[in-house]
């Protein structure tokens, strides 16, 4: 088999690694908002210091964190099976690695955004409050747009790690790229696929380096 | 006419009883400076007014709008929120650390709120910016990000930015005492142009000549209380508290 030959096989498990990598951010990112809302969320129905929002999303964020992502990918592809018997149609692999990781990064996520959403000092809030504005224009002209800059390198360090992982997708045979590295690699016995892989997601970080880099440098047009 | 009225304001943060029956008036296109020592309330009654914090017990009444009254158990209650923010609108406050934003141009800074708030064009709200910063000194600003000024232009365009919004009484907590020292005349500047156009303004200071040459009115607070309150000449003159005396005489060297 030529390098030709192995890239064009490997090109579709290309095409599935860029899907779930997407597919992940595009959900993960506003789920991961979401989630640090709820995570920072002062409500307590019943007075007192139980806040039920906050102390759900805590438990959810630590398990998120406290499991391996692999575990996870397997309890949300199996776990209907095995819960409910419902039977696994091959269709749903791409859904199952799909909802594993966003709601595993949603949870990563959810951190970042906090710990930005606090480092934003309490006058920008007063003085939003002041002029006027209610508390969505507050958040979403004043506060967010502070924040995102705030955590972008946090958020480059996420999404680095997300083009390696989702090689973990492998566990339930979904067909991304390292899954077609490994099939080709036994059946050629070559390891001109691996290095092919490598390379693929070498460069697939190369560009994502680039690209926050970038914004980074848009963003940097005031301290 | 009076533009704000508050009586008997109590104000504790748990154990820590800060306003201590607070008392004060302000008419139309006057000056009123607040001195005292730091720790005495002074931000915390500003606070109070302008509906950053809220008073466990009192009145306060701004431009005859009714903020909040008490209860017969003697318990503040706010008015509706419809009529909070619209008493708001009366109020703009100018803070020690500026807090402008800092993702915005200075343009910006200060036609977000004209254009959000008051729905103005974004035409008319340039033009109004435009004026205000030429007033300011600040004239060609317009582009520049508020990481690229010095803090006294920086405090000069969150004056302008407060202005702005047409408030009928101006609110100042300390304006000047973030600013290297060279810097605090620029604001006063301002602030004494603002007076001589007779803006009705609210001034909590440290700058003891401003409060003498320039307000109507002076109090004098400690430790939750109003321990002065008259012209300054009777504050600092006729003074006749003894704490008052003894702070006086630490800030202010008598010209
Ligand atoms: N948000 C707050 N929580 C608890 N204590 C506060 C708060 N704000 C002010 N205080 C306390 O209230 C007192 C008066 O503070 P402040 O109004 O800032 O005084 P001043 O402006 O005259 O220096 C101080 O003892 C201060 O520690
Ligand atoms: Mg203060």
């Amino acid at each position: 088999m030529t390098i030709q030959n192995i890239i064009s096989q490997l090109g579709e498990g290309m095409l599935k690694t860029c899907l779930l990598f997407f597919s992940t951010l595009i959900i993960s990112l506003p789920l991961g908002l979401i989630i640090s809302f709820g995570r920072m969320s002062k409500w307590a129905p019943f007075g007192g210091k139980f806040k039920p929002l906050s102390l759900i999303t805590r438990l959810y964020i630590s398990i998120m964190r406290g499991t391996p992502l692999m575990l996870q990918i397997m309890v949300v592809y199996f776990g209907p099976y095995y819960l409910f018997g419902i039977k696994i149609s091959a269709s749903y692999q791409i859904y199952a690695a799909i909802i594993a990781f966003a709601i595993n990064y949603a949870a990563y996520f959810a951190e970042i955004y906090r710990g930005g959403i606090e480092s934003i000092a309490q006058g920008q809030y007063e003085a939003a409050h002041i002029l006027g504005f209610s508390k969505n224009q507050t958040f979403f002209r004043i506060i967010l747009p502070q924040v995102m800059k705030r955590i972008l390198p946090s958020v480059t360090n996420e999404v680095i790690t997300l083009v390696k992982d989702t090689s973990l997708a492998f566990v339930i045979a979904y067909a991304e790229m390292f899954t077609m590295a490994k099939r080709i690699a036994a059946k050629e016995t070559s390891m001109i696929p691996f290095v092919v892989a490598g390379v693929f997601y070498y460069v697939f970080n190369l560009i994502v380096a680039l690209v926050m880099n970038g914004i980074e440098k848009k963003m940097s047009y005031y301290k | 006419m009076k533009m704000i009225e508050a009586n008997n304001l109590k104000k504790s943060f748990g154990e820590n009883e800060v306003l201590k029956n607070i008392s004060l008036e302000v008419d139309k296109g006057d000056v009123l400076a607040i001195i005292g020592p730091s720790g005495s309330g002074k931000s915390t009654l500003l606070r109070c007014i302008t509906q950053l914090e809220t008073v466990d017990s009192g009145e306060i009444i701004i431009c005859g709008d009714t903020l909040v009254k008490n209860n017969e158990q003697g318990k503040a209650v706010y008015s509706s929120k419809k009529d909070k923010a619209k008493i708001s609108r009366h109020l703009g406050l100018v803070f020690q650390s500026f807090n402008l934003f800092p993702h915005f141009s200075v343009m910006r800074n200060i036609t977000e709120a004209q254009r959000i708030v008051l729905g103005k064009s974004k035409q008319e709200s340039e033009e109004t910016a435009v004026e205000l910063l030429k007033k300011m000194g600040l004239a060609g600003k317009e582009n520049a990000y508020p990481c690229e000024l010095s803090g006294g232009q920086q405090q000069r365009v969150s004056i302008a930015r407060a202005l702005a919004l047409n408030p009928d009484i101006l609110l100042f907590d300390e304006p000047t005492s973030a600013l290297d020292p060279e810097l605090t005349g620029e604001i006063l500047k301002v602030m004494r142009a603002l007076a001589a156009e007779k803006m009705t303004m609210v001034v909590v200071t440290h700058e003891m000549l401003f409060a003498k040459n320039v307000a109507d009115k002076v109090i004098f607070m400690d430790n939750g209380y109003i321990i002065e309150n008259g012209t300054p000449d009777d504050v600092f003159n006729k003074t006749r508290n003894e704490r008052t005396k003894a702070f006086l005489s630490r800030y202010y060297s008598g010209e």
